[in-house]
């Protein structure tokens, strides 16, 4: 086992250069043009735009470029943005935190909440409660997030005024009020996220009951006399989450990326956010060091599903 | 998401552009200090609370010397001022560092139009404190016009021979050759004055990753408190601001993202922000909002944006390879004038107009390229035929011209048939212009095919689905002029602007037209000096392109954008030739 | 897909051995219609994309014709839909932006599920290939797929365009994208089962009775693997169709004049307050569908349980 994960580590370095070098070559290929804002006035001299290019350093070939790049990345330095002239640590730093108070609340309350409301949907099948969830799921993943986003916004924001739908980033929590206020202008977007991630894994945590409810060995353990709470709990649920923690350690690394919909729609200056307008610029060192980190986070948390996969299921050899 | 109001001059006009506004009217003086015109004179510095302003588009920079849109110029107004602003009938304004507009008859200005001479505000502070001066304003040109510092607003630099300091509070800018448009340096969003000492580290090619455009030190009304690139800018008022009166807000909050429409919606229905920046909206949205709204209401001053359909005159087929769509191949079916006038007698600006722009509220009909300044908007045109929708005259016109309808409704004329690609960005009110043009055009028997772009693609030299390349047969977007027209009319429609692979598709002319009766006007536009005789010239100009079809001009827009701002917000004067925020210190509640 | 019907020979072998034919099919059909939802499910959908398939021929309205004295009415018996702003019928352009919708869900599906089986079922079964393939599937999961799809919309939208047409372009673009980028959950998912099932004693029976491995992988185990698949399929459609509207949300999705139902509902979204019915028709067209479809996929999942015969 331990070698196991020492042999993983080791292979994740060159997968993860080869996907910098993919990333970067994607980006360095693609017909974005980081002068592509100057672009929408056709009237910017060609020698400023050219002069522009060089100082940035675009005009190198860029295998180059990306030596470079790589090469400071080693040392921590994520290199500086072509739009804001500033570090790209610090404006992944700045957006980073807003990220993890929406969308990773928003994930770590679909998971508490998803896995009992799959659970006891298997248990209870065909229940009201199982048919109720099982329409809420689906509700959650039958309608786009923007939709979602804009009913909160007219409903909440707009017609009863409860809570505010433009995420002020500058909002400092240090008393009661302004945790409120924190509140306040979270639910909106964590709703729309919780509900999606909500669904989809309470669905999986009752598809993956429901395969496991009628096996023998529940049946055994239901001959032994064990309690029925005890039975469902100690023996189905554990098994069952099996494939569910390989669900949920992948869906974190998404937690980074950002919800770039949600992100959008509610104003919140995540990491997703800053993808997407850094892509619409074209600032190549900021998409390809947010892509690079997203990257990396999904290796370490792929290598965790599977060490978690191994504790949980002893079963499983590894050759 | 065109720059409406973003303008600048044109690529290859480094000695063209012959400035009307001394000639065309001899600002008396312009001693007006901005104080002194206070519209509140209880105004109370500071009096006001924070002030909410809100941009879809994010600021990413504040020296608007590095902005890559107008979203940095307006975000760093409030910090940095010009010497002085443009007002919006294109007259300069001294509300900046200036305390006059030079002019001729005040002597500011040599008779021979070769130089400057600005006087500038005694007893000016930097918010830091420390005293502005001359020097200054030197330092803020030197960084500004060094090549090596590639900034973005470089083309104001083109034919400036010099910038001195003649004592602390005058400055001489001296043009290399006699320059009508001697306001080319100084006024306006392309010439704010940075701060000498912050800027002194920053110099050539050390420009690049400048500590100080992220928290520039200035004279405005506002300084910087804290900037997130991308998200927010947060302004205190300057204690240091010359005005003892002025600002009238404490704080100011510059929120940027999201989308218009929700934008709008936090103008008009929450009140939750006081100013909205460029409302593009769906006009039956926007309108009902607009007027059910009791905190806010919409901004419209009209400028020089012009939404037009460029024809190719060049040949878009990619079977042409290297040559495709350049300047020396002939477009097959729009080399025929009786193609291009039907399309333009099938074209339905009026139901764009009152449909998409709400008549009136985010634009007006127009058969005009050039519509502003007001003298030089052509009276001409609205009579011609190519500027009426007739659906009978476009099928007459194609039926006389021998292009007959087949089997499957498309016209055509010896194998060519009239098959059109029609491009532009992906924005919600362009593509229901596309669709309203693909019906009619349909009707009279061409057969359209619609394609749009994001903006950020559709405006870029080196993209092959973008405006320059032009690689299709029809195309719309918005673009605009100085005050001046020239450079305008030159680089949109002349020969030697062709945009092409030589020129990396780097010129204006994207529709590759060429006509020598133009172009002469043109040359002698680059000469005169009489307002009236230039007045005439650039409407001769622009009929030239209506009557010819070489553009279809559809739409003049409300500029600098459609903004809301609440209503409750006294002292916001747009104009339509500066940035947004140009009078924001006069702005109260 | 080429896989229910490996089974489906495989399991009809495996019942001529045990007992008097009865065949699968029948089997889950017989399972498939006590699951009421499931039947209600398959009837809406069979339903909507009868009247997609048939509606556009029969509906005398053109979706893409203008009437700007119709525009932003609401349902009438002319509009059952309403019309939009330019005052084009809502329900033209709702039965024809059916069949984008429905065909790029379903086709993206099966692009993902194929590529997802084979991958997940040779990583899982041959020790060897598990490396490289995990590598691969992580490989792709890393890449970011809204930044990827923008990318490669640019980079190959006027080549197929040449190739297949403005409207048949995009949609293979868009189908092969979102399939090929979503082919790695069931890659996962399926290695994953087939680490445990290939360690289970009817496999190690296969094996002892000299089974070749492309008969234990397709007669033993991906029956057992199929339930879950077939989950993740069910909600995958859906996804797919929401992922359309997204790439219409960010302007990249199909040209503004085909209209699927996630670009009208994305068209419609400014009109919400003046203009309900505009969202309304759409939002609850995909609702529906995939609400349909994903209890369709609930009760397949039931009837074809192997442990569940009745």
């Amino acid at each position: 086992m331990g070698r196991y994960v020492v042999r993983r580590l080791l292979i994740a370095i060159p997968t993860l250069l080869v996907i910098s070098f993919v990333i970067y070559a994607i980006l360095a290929l693609a017909p974005i043009d980081p002068l592509s804002q100057f672009g929408a006035d056709p009237r910017v001299p060609a020698e400023v735009r050219e002069r522009i290019r060089d100082s940035l350093g675009l005009n190198q070939p860029w295998p180059l470029r990306y030596v470079k790049w790589v090469t400071a990345m080693f040392r921590g330095d994520f290199g500086v943005s072509f739009m804001s002239h500033s570090s790209v640590g610090d404006l992944i730093a700045q957006r980073l935190p807003n990220t993890l108070a929406v969308v990773g609340v928003a994930y770590i309350l679909g998971v508490l909440m998803g896995i009992p409301v799959g659970m006891i949907s298997a248990i209870k099948r065909y229940s009201f409660f199982d048919h109720a969830a099982t329409t809420l799921a689906f509700m959650g993943f039958s309608v786009p997030t923007f939709f979602t986003g804009l009913l909160l916004i007219i409903i909440f924001g707009i017609k009863l005024r409860w809570f505010p739908f433009i995420y002020s980033s500058t909002l400092q929590v240090h008393d009661l009020a302004s945790l409120g206020q924190q509140i306040k202008q979270s639910i909106m977007p964590i709703t729309v996220l919780a509900l999606f991630d909500v669904a989809t894994i309470a669905r999986y945590v009752r598809a993956e009951m429901l395969e496991h409810l009628p096996l023998d060995y529940v049946r055994t353990a239901r001959g032994k006399g064990l309690m029925e709470r005890f039975v469902v709990l100690r023996h189905v649920l554990r098994n069952s989450l099996i494939p569910v923690v390989t669900l949920v350690a992948l869906g974190v690394p998404a937690v980074f990326g950002g919800a770039i919909v949600t992100e959008q729609v509610f104003r919140v200056p995540g990491i997703g956010e800053l993808l997407v307008t850094s892509i619409g610029n074209g600032d190549i060192p900021v998409v390809a060091t947010v892509v690079f980190i997203f990257a990396v986070l999904v290796v370490l948390f792929n290598l965790l599903a599977d060490i978690l996969y191994a504790v949980l299921d002893p079963r499983i050899r590894y050759s | 998401m065109e720059k409406s109001g973003y303008w600048r001059r044109g690529a290859t006009l480094a000695v063209t552009a012959i400035m009307a506004l001394a000639a065309c009217n001899p600002t008396p003086g312009g001693t007006t200090p901005s104080a002194s015109t206070s519209a509140a004179p209880a105004a109370q510095r500071g009096a006001g609370g924070v002030l909410n302003i809100l941009y879809w588009q994010a600021p990413t920079i504040l020296n608007p010397h590095q902005a890559t849109g107008t979203k940095d110029n307006d975000a760093s107004r409030l910090v940095l001022e010009p010497l002085a602003s443009w007002d919006k009938n294109g007259q300069p304004l001294a509300n900046g560092l200036a305390s006059e507009i030079p002019s001729v008859a005040n002597g500011g200005v040599a008779k021979d139009f070769t130089s400057v001479t600005w006087k500038l505000r005694t007893g000016v502070k930097w918010s830091d404190g420390t005293p502005f001066s001359a020097d200054d304003v030197v330092a803020s040109y030197t960084y500004q016009c060094d090549e090596k510092s590639a900034t973005s607003t470089f083309d104001v630099c083109d034919g400036v021979k010099s910038v001195t300091a003649k004592d602390p509070n005058t400055v001489v800018v001296t043009y290399a050759a006699s320059q009508p448009f001697y306001f080319q340096w100084g006024v306006g969003f392309n010439s704010p004055i940075l701060q000498k000492a912050q800027y002194a580290n920053c110099l050539g090619a050390k420009a690049k990753d400048c500590p100080a455009d992220l928290k520039p030190i200035g004279t405005g009304p506002y300084k910087v408190n804290t900037f997130k690139p991308g998200d927010t800018v947060q302004y205190d008022l300057n204690e240091n601001f010359r005005d003892p009166n002025k600002p009238f807000f404490k704080s100011v909050n510059f929120k940027g993202g999201g989308d218009a429409a929700s934008a709008a919606r936090a103008v008009f229905q929450t009140g939750d922000v006081d100013y909205g920046w460029n409302l593009q909206v769906e006009a039956s949205v926007l309108k009902p909002m607009a007027a059910n709204s009791t905190l806010a209401r919409l901004l419209t001053a009209y400028g020089s944006s012009v939404e037009r359909l460029l024809l190719n005159f060049a040949n878009p087929d990619p079977a042409l390879g290297d040559k495709r769509g350049e300047p020396d191949t002939k477009h097959p079916f729009f080399s025929d004038i009786h193609v291009r006038r039907a399309l333009a007698m099938a074209t339905d600006r009026g139901s764009v107009a009152t449909q998409l722009y709400g008549d009136g509220l985010a634009g007006k009909a127009t058969c005009n390229l050039l519509t502003a300044p007001e003298p030089m908007n052509s009276k001409n045109t609205d009579s011609l035929d190519v500027c009426k929708f007739d659906l009978a005259a476009a099928n007459k016109e194609l039926d006389d011209a021998g292009w007959a309808k087949g089997s499957d409704g498309i016209r055509a004329k010896g194998g060519v048939k009239l098959k059109i690609l029609y491009q532009t960005t992906v924005n919600s009110v362009r593509q229901s212009t596309q669709a309203i043009m693909k019906a009619n055009w349909e009707k009279v028997g061409f057969s359209v095919e619609l394609k749009s772009v994001p903006a950020a693609t559709f405006f870029t030299n080196t993209s092959p689905d973008g405006a320059n390349h032009f690689w299709a047969d029809v195309e719309m977007f918005t673009n605009s002029g100085d005050p001046d027209p020239t450079s305008y009319l030159s680089s949109t429609a002349s020969c030697k602007q062709a945009a092409g692979k030589a020129n990396n598709w780097n010129f204006g002319n994207y529709m590759r037209y060429c006509n020598a009766d133009y172009d002469k006007i043109i040359d002698q536009l680059r000469t005169e000096t009489d307002s009236a005789k230039r007045n005439q010239l650039a409407i001769q100009a622009n009929d030239i392109l209506t009557k010819d079809v070489a553009v279809i001009p559809l739409i003049t827009r409300v500029a600098p954008t459609p903004d809301g701002v609440s209503k409750a917000l006294k002292g916001v004067d747009p104009s339509p030739w500066d940035s947004a925020m140009y009078n924001i210190a006069d702005w109260s509640k | 897909m080429a896989t229910t019907e490996a089974r489906l020979t495989a399991t009809t072998v495996k019942a001529n051995m045990l007992r008097p034919p009865r065949s699968l099919w029948s089997d889950a059909w017989y399972q498939f219609r006590r699951h009421q939802l499931a039947m209600a499910g398959l009837i809406v959908l069979s339903f909507l994309i009868i009247a997609t398939l048939v509606g556009p021929y029969v509906w005398p309205t053109k979706m893409d014709a203008i009437d700007f004295a119709q525009s932003l009415q609401g349902p009438s018996a002319d509009h059952p839909f309403g019309t939009d702003d330019l005052g084009r019928d809502i329900f033209a352009r709702s039965l024809w932006g059916g069949r984008v919708s429905i065909a790029v869900g379903l086709t993206a599906v099966i692009i993902a599920i194929t590529l997802g089986m084979t991958i997940g079922s040779l990583a899982g079964y041959f020790g060897r290939l598990d490396n490289p393939l995990m590598r691969l599937t992580d490989l792709f999961l890393s890449l970011p797929i809204l930044p990827l799809l923008l990318i490669i919309i640019y980079l190959f939208r006027d080549t197929l365009r040449a190739m297949f047409g403005p409207e048949v372009g995009i949609f293979i673009m868009i189908v092969t994208v979102i399939g090929v980028l979503q082919w790695m959950p069931v890659a996962r998912l399926v290695r994953a089962q087939f680490l445990s099932l290939k360690q289970k004693e009817f496999v190690e029976a296969a094996r002892a009775v000299g089974d070749p491995d492309s008969r234990i992988i397709i007669k033993h185990i991906i029956p057992n693997v199929l339930s879950p698949v077939l989950v993740a399929a069910t909600i995958g459609v859906g996804g797919a169709i929401l992922t359309e509207s997204t790439l219409s949300f960010l302007g990249l999705g199909f040209p503004p004049d085909v209209p699927t139902w996630g670009r009208l509902l994305y068209d419609a979204t400014n009109f919400i307050e003046i203009a309900p019915h505009w969202v309304l028709f759409p939002g609850f067209l995909i609702f529906i569908t995939v609400l349909s479809i994903n209890y369709v996929g609930d009760g397949l999942r039931d009837a074809l349980d192997p442990r569940k015969t009745g």
